[in-house]
């Protein structure tokens, strides 16, 4: 237990210390939101249908920024190598570094999000479900994504073919996290909010075992 | 330097490996016996396999053919039990930048189940006292490889796997890791080094990996 805790010690400092990441993914969000009232125009109307679309499109995209450093660091420096020889299994090294991921690149999303949903005018009832759609589902887009951050190890421009890997699978979790918020306003949210919740628990015992298998065929 | 003494356990024993690297066929037909207290050199042209050789015995890599033994039992039986039995030093320091010497340490000394204690006993066999707080990104090449190479003392394991280990050491880093090896050795710790450099290593057996170069030999595979 101390070598987990340890590890997720480690990862916590290391996103805070580069803290420039952090801050980056967060920027990204920020702006790609606030860059659509520019776009589309001022109406509220508008902005008001398509808000939590948008929120869930640009927390998509600012979590695939934020996973190429969840192995390649790890994978370039040789520290690879030592955490697959360490007492903990390769799959819970897996698993506490997509926690230390989901901490320092999915919460701050969530915890952004109310403050961008009043900048795109969305109804009251609508934004604690936009908050709990995206913490049921910022688990999932970790995990997932941690399987594409493994595969594309040693790959030249493993950023962009990350991204092709896994926007796909971000698929379910993008169409239930918006329908959940469109379908609050007649109440019907409770369906869209469990399926993104079992997403996100099917991810949590299988991503680890698919992310592990392709980071021991990157050391091969 | 009081290191805590291994139960001596049989040998370590590699029978007819042999290693591919993409399309080539690097050796083969590589056998090897390191006893406890045993050293053995690897020595070799630039590209004959002893990088891969040790990352074989580190089960980093899996061998085309071949078995690994520890003390008559099956490696592969119980992969965890020996990956605790061994340290590897990589020709890559394994060091983050962002973090301090003293913290690496430790968070290593945690992952191998070592504890705190020995932290201040590995900073002092390589020299570091000085330099604990330092964070790593201050740190020369050199003092860098005495970092990766205090791991060692950290958590207590009978078998090191040293690749290049005195690359960009000075003479008073080479002369810590002699003497840390021959306390190891003292201890019943086995040693396998792949080097170019000469080091002091009393009663080393030496294996040339040029003797099982085996780019002809693809075709049996």
């Amino acid at each position: 237990m101390p070598a987990y805790l340890g590890l997720f010690r480690r990862e916590l400092l290391l996103s805070w210390r580069q803290g420039g990441e952090i801050g980056l993914a967060l920027g990204f969000f920020v702006l790609a939101v606030v860059l659509f009232p520019l776009g589309v125009g001022p109406e509220t109307e508008i902005l008001r249908r398509i808000g939590a679309g948008v929120i869930w499109v640009a927390a998509l995209l600012a979590a695939v920024l934020s996973l190429d450093r969840l192995f390649a660091a790890d994978f370039g420096d040789g520290d690879l190598d030592l955490l697959v020889l360490s007492a903990i299994p390769l799959e819970g090294v897996v698993l506490v570094k997509c926690a230390a991921h989901w901490v320092t690149a999915g919460l701050p999303l969530v915890v952004l999000s109310p403050l961008l949903a009043v900048l795109l005018d969305l109804d009251a009832r609508e934004i604690p479900i936009l908050i709990l759609g995206l913490l049921l589902g910022t688990p999932a887009l970790s995990l997932l994504g941690a399987i594409a951050g493994a595969l594309t190890l040693g790959a030249r421009r493993p950023g962009v073919l990350s991204s092709l890997l896994v926007l796909p699978l971000y698929l379910p979790v993008l169409i239930f996290g918006s329908g959940a918020v469109e379908a609050s306003v007649a109440g019907g949210a409770r369906p869209h909010l469990l399926l993104l919740g079992a997403l996100s628990l099917a991810a949590l015992p299988l991503a680890p075992f698919a992310t592990a298998a392709a980071l021991r065929q990157a050391l091969e | 330097m009081q290191v805590t003494a291994f139960i001596p356990e049989g040998d370590l024993v590699a029978e007819n490996l042999a290693c591919r690297r993409g399309e080539r066929l690097i050796f083969a037909r590589l056998s090897l016996t390191v006893p406890p207290g045993g050293a053995m050199v690897l020595t070799g042209a630039n590209g004959s396999g002893k990088s891969s050789l040790l990352r074989l015995l580190a089960t980093l890599l899996t061998p085309v053919t071949g078995r690994l033994l520890w003390d008559g039992a099956l490696v592969s039986d119980d992969l965890p039990a020996y990956r605790a039995r061994l340290h590897y030093v990589g020709h890559l320091d394994a060091i983050k930048p962002a973090l301090g010497v003293r913290e690496t340490l430790g968070f290593w000394a945690a992952m191998r189940g070592g504890d705190t204690a020995a932290l201040d006993r590995a900073l002092a066999s390589f020299g570091l006292e000085a330099i604990a707080d330092w964070p790593c990104r201050w740190l020369s090449a050199g003092q860098r490889r005495r970092l990766a190479l205090a791991r060692l003392i950290t958590a207590p394991a009978p078998l090191w796997l040293l690749d290049e280990p005195g690359a960009a050491l000075d003479a008073d880093g080479a002369a810590c890791l002699e003497a840390v090896v021959a306390a190891h050795r003292e201890n019943g710790g086995r040693v396998v080094v792949a080097t170019h450099q000469p080091i002091a290593l009393p009663e080393a057996s030496e294996l040339r990996l040029g003797d099982f170069a085996a780019a002809d030999l693809l075709a049996e595979f």
